[in-house]
């Protein structure tokens, strides 16, 4: 690349500089597949949508360029990007803090415990190791509304059991709840700053006179809190490209994607079938993903911006 | 002396065993374990209620109440969902996919993070601090908004490969088939070729760790850099190298989305997609689909059981595995 240039440069200096050179050369040849990879595979895609954004494309004829025809189509007049954006958010809104909440839990709870935390460690994080169709169909099979264990406990107390996925109003709770399974990534990452928790904390706490729930409010909460933000900001992210566990269960009902009634139509669901699904409007599709990176991005900027007020960094004396 | 045992006989008469030490530690822990077995019955129970379903017979999986433990446990439904090719044909195809794009990436990601990293971590050449700016910039990337992008530019390429190969072949007067990168595992396996951000990464990390002298030493006996790289720094570097690995073949194994994208054809499918494919058919028994479906998870839950310690050390290296 700009390799040629040092050959003059080399002359003049003989020893030192050749073997810079042979280094500087060195280093471009092992670093060149990444950087094969980035321009090919992530920054020229990234670009190309872009552009292909800007126009209408239905894959077999040229692009055509629209400017910015397909954002203001998106915005004023898209009922479904609304819809997808609904769902997604209302996902966010009940899973992540159910996750975070259930995670810390089990964190705690291992982290107090003195005998078979492998055992239970074991079960806890194991959901979150299978693949997301494995746990989908299975998870259809536990909240199946007729012979599924979950409405046949339900209806020991009485309670008749919703349809779950098959009823609009319930089929994004059973997402929800199959995201909870899930919770044990988060579980293990809360384990490691419960476990960077300098012990005299809590000695100097207790002789302070500091209660379990002083104790819990005052020294594990502001120590995990960067952990905390970690967890909110990978989920957030995450459920921004939720799709694998709302394919499977959507598809399930033949080609109804997102369905019943678009109640689990996730936002990368919904741009996928735009532009790979039942439609191939690909520049409609890149404009969707373009707002998505858009979004992401906004989401975590306000997540760090804010974090200066509730995150504790042991490095910044507060007083 | 005499102030001890003064003390400890009021212990033993003033204060009630309730407010001993003893007694907080034991409600403590009753507490503790009551909670964590309440918490492990519901998370286990979804592997328990599959295992059941999937050797009960196809009526009894359908009754309600249910029976818990079949009697007997039709182990047959194992044989029959994987090999039986009946309701679910081309399992063991699947399987064969799967494994075909697991053995590439592990390879592809294995060699071209070590290089990069070590590239990274020892050699100095100007642009490297701009480069890796950039390589950590894109860690921040959501990489599902990048499926589509990424499938706009496969399947450009295989328009150009197919004018290529044809302009190759009349020019050279032979048939030369195209390459193609779309229906095929291609785009599967080689963006594992070209390095992985999150792994590169870690991989600098840990190889600058590796005191200098180490390497001087290797240097002196005359060793090459690759020689450097493949006997010194992977074999010091296997913790960290081990943790990638594992991450790589389950999240290789549980991909949805790149399958989906790319393969049209049932043929092509690997297990996570083709189980997706059996679970939309109406017609298939349950006890088999949950027998399928169990078997598509063993081979994690195995290599859970063994490299535990490195799932464990890999999530709290660095986050991965919430999902």
């Amino acid at each position: 690349m700009t390799i040629a240039v040092p050959t003059i440069a080399a002359k003049r200096t003989p020893k030192k500089s050749t073997q810079a050179r042979r280094e500087a050369i060195l280093f471009y040849v092992c670093v060149a597949p990444w950087v094969i990879g980035f321009i090919l595979l992530t920054l020229g895609p990234m670009l190309w949508s872009l552009y292909l954004s800007f126009t209408r494309w239905d894959v077999l004829t040229p692009p055509e360029w629209i400017g910015l025809a397909n954002y203001t189509y998106i915005i004023t007049r898209d009922t479904d990007f609304y819809q997808a954006l609904r769902v997604t958010s209302t996902f966010a809104i009940f899973s992540i803090p159910l996750q975070l909440i259930t995670g810390l839990l089990m964190a705690i709870l291992l982290n107090e415990a003195t005998r078979g935390v492998g055992l239970f460690r074991t079960v806890f994080y194991l959901p979150s190791v299978v693949a997301v169709v494995a746990a989908a169909v299975l998870w259809q099979w536990l909240l199946n509304p007729d012979v599924g264990p979950i409405n046949g406990f339900l209806g020991l107390f009485g309670i008749q059991g919703p349809k779950w996925f098959a009823d609009p109003k319930y089929a994004l709770w059973g997402m929800i709840i199959m995201s909870v399974w899930g919770a044990g990534g988060q579980m293990l990452i809360f384990l490691a700053g419960l476990k960077g928790i300098p012990k005299a904390l809590y000695e100097a706490a207790e002789i302070d006179g500091a209660g379990i729930w002083t104790r819990f409010s005052k020294v594990t909460v502001p120590m995990l809190s960067s952990t905390l933000f970690f967890n909110l900001i990978m989920g957030i992210i995450g459920s921004f490209q939720t799709f694998g566990a709302a394919w499977v269960i959507s598809t399930a009902r033949a080609g109804q994607i997102g369905g019943p009634l678009k109640s689990t139509l996730f936002y990368m669901l919904y741009a996928w079938s735009k532009g790979l699904g039942a439609e191939t409007k690909m520049g409609y599709a890149s404009a969707l993903t373009w707002i998505l990176f858009i979004i992401i991005l906004v989401i975590t900027l306000i997540t760090i911006r804010s974090s200066a007020v509730w995150v504790y960094y042991e490095s910044e004396k507060k007083g | 002396m005499a102030q001890a045992t003064v003390t400890r006989s009021t212990g033993a008469t003033g204060v009630p065993y309730y407010q001993t030490k003893q007694f907080a530690k034991l409600v403590h822990d009753i507490i503790i374990y009551t909670l964590l077995v309440v918490l492990g019955i519901i998370f286990a129970f979804p592997f328990f209620w599959m295992l059941s379903s999937a050797l009960k017979t196809n009526t009894d999986v359908l009754l309600w109440p249910p029976v818990w433990i079949p009697n007997p446990p039709q182990w047959g439904n194992f044989y029959e969902s994987l090999f039986g090719n009946s309701q679910l044909p081309f399992i063991p195809t699947f399987l064969f996919n799967t494994l075909r794009i697991e053995f590439f990436v592990i390879i592809g990601r294995f060699v071209t993070c070590v290089l990069v990293a070590y590239a990274f971590a020892r050699l100095n050449a100007p642009g490297k601090d701009f480069l890796f700016a950039v390589l950590l910039a894109t860690l921040m990337l959501p990489s599902a908004a990048l499926l589509i992008p990424k499938f706009i530019i496969f399947s450009r390429l295989d328009v150009w490969s197919v004018q290529f190969f044809e302009s190759l072949s009349r020019t050279l007067g032979i048939n030369i088939p195209p390459i193609h990168f779309i229906n095929t595992t291609l785009p599967l396996v080689l963006p594992s070729f070209f390095a992985e951000a999150y792994a590169v990464f870690l991989f600098r990390q840990f190889f600058m760790s590796i005191p200098r002298e180490l390497e001087e030493a290797f240097r002196m006996d005359g060793a090459g850099t690759p020689r450097i790289i493949f006997n010194l720094i992977v074999p010091l570097s296997m913790p960290v190298i081990a943790v990638i690995l594992v991450f790589t073949f389950k999240d290789t194994w549980n991909d949805l989305e790149g399958p989906l994208i790319y393969l049209n054809n049932l043929q092509q499918y690997t297990l996570s997609l083709g189980l997706a494919f059996f679970n939309g058919q109406f017609r298939v028994d349950m006890n088999l689909l949950m027998a399928a479906n169990f078997a598509v998870m063993l081979p994690l839950i195995a290599l859970f059981f063994v490299a535990q310690r490195l799932f464990v050390e890999g999530v709290s290296m660095s986050g991965m595995g919430g999902r």
